[in-house]
């Protein structure tokens, strides 16, 4: 693994640990579900690191179903929010 | 050749990532967080697919890039669409914005819908 691909990950490792901060501190319920949807989005760009530096493809495939993951949490858990509100 | 434009993408890619990320610790209220990191998060990550598409392309192992490219439009539809969906889901939900924002069309578009 080179220098430049430990940078890269490590830059990675840091934004992770902006959005952990934010989904512990967020002071309303929405605050943690942003933090939940951008970290999703992060550990894709991971799983292309790891398809990168191993030379298998199959690391993609773990990406591609992460992302299909994160992006149904993230409506089940809008969802949920929205009708917790104010009653319409 | 093409490993050093892959490389390139995949530096602006983290470098965008990282961006949102400060964004998304700093910015005041739930809307900006939002709008900043779903942006720069989006276009980093898919930055960063394209350039490991690239190099793969470069290297020869095509069902790599295939896979990359995948995944990119993927990320490239979805992300968006949570974000305006989570987006409604918490003004509907009544979050306050923050103090020291000037305009609220949303608002306003409801309050009118609801006096006709």
């Amino acid at each position: 693994m080179s220098i430049l691909m430990q940078v890269y990950i490590w830059a990675l490792v840091a934004a992770s640990f902006l959005c952990l901060y934010r989904i512990g501190r967020g002071p309303t319920p929405p605050d943690r579900t942003v933090g939940i949807d951008i970290l999703g989005v992060i550990m894709v760009g991971f799983c292309a690191f790891l398809s990168l530096i191993t030379g298998k493809d199959y690391y993609l495939n773990i990406g591609i179903s992460w992302a299909l993951l994160s992006f149904i949490g993230t409506i089940a858990l809008a969802k949920f929010l929205e009708r917790r509100g104010f009653d319409e | 050749m093409s490993e050093t434009i892959g490389y390139i993408l995949i530096t602006v890619g983290v470098l965008f990532d990282l961006l949102g990320c400060v964004g998304l610790a700093r910015l005041p209220d739930v809307y900006n967080r939002l709008q900043a990191a779903t942006k720069c998060v989006t276009l980093g990550t898919c930055m960063i697919l394209i350039g490991v598409a690239i190099i793969a392309f470069g290297s020869g192992s095509s069902a790599m890039a295939i896979k990359a490219l995948v995944c990119m439009l993927f990320v490239l539809i979805t992300s968006p669409t949570s974000a305006h969906a989570l987006a409604r889901s918490s003004h509907k939900a009544g979050v306050a914005l923050w103090a020291g924002s000037v305009t609220d069309k949303y608002q306003e578009q409801e309050r009118k819908e609801k006096a006709l």
